[in-house]
């Protein structure tokens, strides 16, 4: 029985378990005089029963499913021949990828000895063992927990109370999900960060100024043996994100006060539609339109200038990384300026300042924390963004602050490390992960920090 | 008349120069307008402008003989022998007998380039529905080469140096005769929409893409809205002001900012390399892109909750309804219009989201239309930044069409939540 | 005279011109208006005639014609939403900042109109202070509050000068020993009359002929209120103030004028001591005697 199969069938056992609760409350509560006698609605019981039967059964069948390969896995290597057991294990990944590359009927490297090939009928034995076990055991776990609310089933039974209380569960258990991403992220790039500087010192990695992280393929080959150092990586992020915040700053800021505070209602229903599509614009679609019309425009126009501009600019990547942040940045902006109490507005006007004056000498001194909290947000989506970077920026980790040459930036390299071969035993894979400890890490400090500031703003006007 | 110091001489100088400074101020606010409106010109015009001709693609008709001998068929008429048969080799013949002066290996071979590789399979697919064909006749149109395409458009420069252009001066004049005898048609390219991923840019369609997309956002809906109006109920509604809350309130507002490419990561440590699921699947694409519509739909959802107004819910427990059934059968349908606004765009945040797919395999180059949630995909997103990759010409036109297609999908997603909003939107 | 929105804050304006050297000649006063008492003074600094404000389609205030003397304390009471506040608000346009209000009729402010295209709004202002309902410092120190006003309008050269506006003006308006140890601190942690008084004290410190008051205490206590009743009372000395209040005692206790508005009509105007003890319109009367409002 398929997985969905499963789960089409526990979900009639839930509708029949529903049917029977229900009818089994007008039962019991016959006697007494009718339905009026139950503590709580017949439907209650109903949903009760329903919520015994599928509740136990699809947390088995979840763990089930976790589990599954993990066991099946380790069964079919603890049956593979001795010497192929005894090899170390990153070579055993490659074999059990084999294996599993055979059952799936794909391609496999390397040549295919009988061996591999039982292990391969085994391994398949044990899933449709597996699959045929699950379906048995959940469905076991389903009808005896319908039997167990049956027998529960009693005019005293406070079922409203109980339905309500798993619900609750339910929606304490939803939002936690918050909670368990973070500790995942953290986790999942904390552990193999670790195994990264297993590999490569943390001072070399924060500190080395070099990069270029292919490593040697055989022991003997020389050269390339790989370098870790980050701080390229760093300065051409900071050279991206800093080009694209001097566009988008100024533009967004300007873009929110003007329609804020000048626009009329007509070209503000304009204007604010067109900003929204352009923060709904993908970012792939930026990067496709800052390597096909922004880069070669720009280096074109140093050529005529007579600069030396490279063909995937820093400058390029900036420009473009800064219009898709204006949006961002105005919206944010508008809604700090909105905040503003209009009676500040009054009372700087009824002193007989313009327009502008109020603008930069009351609105926007008020609305500075919001501003600057906003602001933090931009660098960290800057700082985070990595389609334009991939697609509009180099490889080539240049330690330079000039925007005309090719920079490559965090997010640029853990694309690039984890695209294509993964190897998680090899620091070149590892690296990403660190790359990406370090990138949560910066973008968390300016989160948290932005929100605290917006906060303690709101609450300032609220 | 006692005057005031405000219309004196010095006063009124300098309230001109303080209006030169307001008509400053005003014009760099409106200049900033203008510039963010005409990047976003500038965006879309590139697009449209690069993509309009990928809809249209050049046809040429050829006169077709299924000849059973050079077909290598021989008596043979069975599926397998008809699926197997030298389709090329017709389409070939066809080419030399259009045009019989043409000699020497070379030349023959720019000749044969002139046709896609494409067409040998409408050929077989026509046969296989139609085994009498074999024998026969037929004119058929089958799609030109890429670089043919692109000449017809007018994106290759026929009076360009013959060394500087893909499309050889002898395959020029080929094509000027098809096309002065009426044998070179552009037609509505339908294998864009039909067809999935191809080396061959005229064979090339986001079907299987959007199919990815598709069944990845279908994933993230299942499971994002049931999960983000819980939470959303639970903090809105139940939540005690305690340390627990206030930190999932902190980790909701962080993981709205955390970059998407770090979600990525989290996907490929946690469902690929510890659940084991596979590689380049929708399900694991649906997940990861749940963690991260999350906050969207959770901060929506609150807002939602937050504007229906207390004394609706002091009405209903105030009739002896218990906390649960006020919310569900009052608070919620009140408040479901701005939850599925901030769904509905979280979902449009999700179909454009590529990095976080990225790290999970789905970058793969896959001809497939995949047909479940765990057959390997791509998704719209990703076929662009694929194709973008791509060095011929016809693929740019192709990615700037996919982008069409794929803002065409968020601009109907987002105008619904407008419609959404503006219809049942209420201000109490 | 339109005062629209598209017109709001006229500073692209082209200069104004001087003021016009003609005598200042009192407008005659249109016939047929209802309004009991009498509406002119002998030397006025503002003049009003036929003053309609619409909002939308909604009527704010219709054909208002009363004169503001000057160094005259003018209290304006009515029900809420007579319209007081709204003609109050047309007298240094204010309105101008609501997008959907628009005025009609004559305001002069020493014979200028004041919404003659060519009078710049920032003068009017500057001659028009204005004290709202609500204290509403600026969130900077209270020295900066009260210099905000000099700096905009370059009154004052260099820091001894505004030093000394400063000073002067916190004088005037009774919070000088108070604040004068704490002129750094933020004008928001003051109380709420020593906030009103701030705000006095800024609206002062351009030196404006007129200033407006929309009920500034009726956000106060008792004791801060008699504190800015006394205020007003010295500040008549130099300037003219126009008041809308609530209070009826307040308004008895501070104006020498007072003027009563109903359902947007200027009903009746005269002498304080007149209008509080011998009240000639029937509503006058039963709005003083407290039969309604």
């Amino acid at each position: 029985m398929t997985g969905a199969a499963l789960v089409l069938v526990l979900l009639a056992l839930a509708a029949v378990a529903f049917h029977l609760g229900r009818k089994r409350a007008f039962a019991v509560s016959a006697p007494l005089g009718g339905a009026k006698h139950l503590h709580s609605l017949p439907g209650y019981y109903g949903s009760l029963a329903a919520l015994w039967c599928a509740v136990p059964a699809v947390i088995v069948l979840v763990l089930w499913l976790s589990l599954e390969s993990r066991i099946v896995e380790n069964l079919v290597v603890s049956g593979l021949p001795e010497e192929v057991r005894a090899l170390p294990p990153e070579r055993l990944d490659l074999v059990v990828n084999d294996i599993r590359n055979l059952v799936e009927g794909n391609i496999v490297s390397g040549e295919v000895d009988p061996e591999m090939r039982a292990a391969a009928g085994r391994y398949r034995e044990l899933q449709r063992t597996s699959a045929a076990a699950s379906a048995v055991v959940v469905l076991i776990v389903a009808v005896a927990g319908l039997g167990v609310a049956w027998r529960r089933v009693a005019p005293a039974l406070r079922a409203r109370n109980q339905v309500e209380r798993i619900v609750r569960f339910f929606l304490i258990a939803c939002s936690t999900v918050a909670i368990f991403t973070t500790i995942g992220i953290v986790l999942s790039v904390l552990f193999e960060a670790i195994r990264f500087f297993g590999h490569v010192p943390l001072t070399d990695f924060l500190l080395g100024l070099d990069w270029s992280p292919q490593m040697a393929i055989r022991e003997d080959q020389i050269g390339s043996s790989g370098a870790f150092g980050a701080v390229p990586l760093f300065a051409g992020t900071l050279l991206i994100s800093f080009i694209a915040m001097t566009v988008a700053a100024p533009v967004g800021l300007f873009a929110a006060v003007y329609l804020a505070e000048y626009a009329t209602p007509a070209f503000r229903s304009v204007a604010k539609p067109a900003l929204e599509i352009l923060a709904g614009v993908p970012t792939v679609v930026y990067g496709f339109f800052a390597a096909l019309v922004v880069a070669p425009l720009i280096r074109d126009t140093g050529t005529v200038l007579g600069l030396d501009v490279a063909s995937e600019s820093a400058l390029a990547a900036g420009l473009v990384m800064g219009v898709m942040i204006i949006p961002f940045v105005s919206s944010l902006s508008d809604d700090v300026i909105n905040a503003v109490p209009q009676s500040l507005r009054d009372g700087s006007y009824g002193l007989g300042a313009t327009r502008s004056e109020t603008i930069r000498r009351v609105v926007l001194p008020a609305a500075l924390p919001g501003i600057v909290g906003g602001l933090l947000l931009a660098i960290s989506r800057a700082i985070g963004e990595t389609m334009i970077v991939v697609m509009a920026a180099g490889l080539a980790a240049n330690l330079t602050a000039n925007p005309l040459q090719a920079v490559t930036t965090v997010t640029v390299q853990i694309v690039t490390l984890l695209v294509g071969d993964q190897e998680f035993d090899s620091p070149k894979t590892l690296a990403a992960f660190a790359l990406g400890l370090v990138l949560f890490t910066i973008t968390l400090c300016l989160n948290v920090a932005a929100l605290h500031v917006v906060r303690k703003y709101r609450e300032q006007y609220e | 008349m006692d005057t005031s110091i405000h219309t004196s001489e010095a006063m009124v100088r300098r309230r001109a120069k303080r209006r030169a400074a307001e008509r400053r101020f005003r014009a760099y606010g409106a200049t900033a307008v203008a510039l963010a409106i005409a990047a976003l010109g500038a965006l879309f015009a590139s697009i449209i402008g690069n993509g309009y001709t990928a809809f249209q693609q050049t046809y040429i008709e050829l006169e077709i003989t299924y000849d059973p001998e050079t077909l290598g068929l021989g008596e043979a008429r069975d599926a397998a022998a008809l699926s197997a048969a030298n389709y090329p080799g017709v389409v070939k013949k066809a080419m030399r007998e259009t045009f019989p002066e043409v000699t020497g290996r070379r030349a023959k071979r720019r000749l044969y380039g002139i046709v896609s590789s494409g067409a040998s399979f409408i050929l077989r697919e026509r046969v296989l529905a139609d085994p009498g064909l074999v024998g026969e006749t037929r004119r058929v149109w089958v799609p030109a080469d890429d670089d043919v395409d692109m000449l017809v458009k007018g994106h290759i420069d026929r009076d360009a140096p013959e060394a500087e252009r893909r499309v050889k001066d002898d395959q020029i004049a080929w094509i000027t005769r098809l096309e002065r005898a009426g044998r070179i048609e552009k037609r509505f390219n339908t294998t864009f929409f039909t067809a999935g991923d191809s080396r061959e840019p005229e064979l090339a369609g986001v079907r299987g893409a959007a199919a990815g997309s598709f069944f990845t956002l279908l994933v993230t809906l299942a499971l994002s809205f049931p999960i983000g109006v819980a939470a959303a109920v639970y903090l809105e509604e139940f939540a005690p002001t305690n340390r627990l809350t206030d930190l999932i309130e902190v980790n909701i507002n962080n993981l709205a900012a955390v970059p998407s490419i770090i979600f990525g990561l989290l996907g490929l440590a946690v469902f690929i390399n510890f659940f084991g699921l596979p590689r380049s699947a929708p399900l694991v694409g649906g997940l990861v892109l749940t963690l991260m519509t999350l906050p969207t739909i959770i901060i929506a959802s609150r807002a939602a909750l937050k504007s229906v107004p207390p004394s609706i819910r002091e009405a209903a427990l105030g009739m002896g309804a218990s906390k649960m059934q006020t919310i569900t059968h009052h608070v919620l349908p009140l408040a479901m219009p701005g939850m599925l606004t901030g769904t509905i765009i979280g979902m449009a945040q999700a179909l454009g989201e590529t990095a976080p797919l990225l790290m999970i395999g789905m970058v793969a180059f896959i001809v497939d239309v995949p047909g479940g949630l765990l057959d390997p995909s791509t998704a719209l997103p990703v076929q662009i930044f694929l194709w973008a990759d791509s060095p011929e010409r016809a693929f740019i036109e192709r990615t700037s069409a996919a982008i069409m297609v794929l803002l065409a999908f968020l601009i109907t997603m987002n105008a619904l939540a407008v419609v959404l909003r503006r219809r049942f939107e209420r201000r109490w | 005279m339109n005062a629209t929105a598209s017109e709001m804050l006229l500073v692209n304006e082209p200069p104004p011109p001087p003021p016009p050297a003609e005598p200042v000649a009192a407008d005659p006063v249109p016939a047929g208006i209802e309004t009991v008492g009498r509406i002119t003074v002998d030397q006025p600094r503002m003049t009003s005639r036929n003053v309609s404000v619409m909002y939308g389609d909604k009527m704010g205030i219709e054909d208002v014609n009363l004169d503001i003397g000057k160094n005259e304390v003018l209290a304006m009471i009515g029900p809420s939403g007579c319209g007081k506040s709204t003609f109050l608000r047309c007298l240094n346009r204010m309105n101008d900042t609501v997008d959907v209000c628009r005025v009609t009729g004559t305001i002069r402010l020493d014979g200028e109109d004041v919404h003659d295209p060519r009078l710049d709004v920032v003068q009017l202002r500057a001659r028009v202070g204005m004290v709202f309902q609500k204290p509403n410092p600026f969130p900077k120190s209270i020295y900066d509050n009260v210099a905000y006003g000099p700096r905009i309008h370059g009154l004052a050269e260099g820091r001894r000068e505004t030093d000394a506006i400063v000073q002067r003006s916190l004088e005037k308006a009774g919070l000088w020993n108070e604040v004068r140890d704490r002129l750094e601190q933020p004008g928001t942690g003051l109380s709420g009359g020593q906030q009103q008084r701030l705000c006095i004290a800024r609206a002062i410190a351009v030196s404006p002929e007129v200033i407006l008051m929309d009920e500034p205490c009726s956000a106060l206590d008792p004791i801060a209120t008699a504190r800015i009743e006394e205020l007003i009372d010295e500040l008549r000395e130099n300037y003219t103030i126009v008041i809308v209040t609530h209070s009826m005692q307040q308004a008895a206790r501070v104006s020498q004028r007072t003027a009563y508005f109903h359902l947007g009509r200027l009903i009746e105007v005269g002498e304080t001591s007149q209008i509080f003890t011998n009240p000639r319109h029937d509503l006058t009367e039963d709005y003083i005697t407290g039969r309604f409002g």
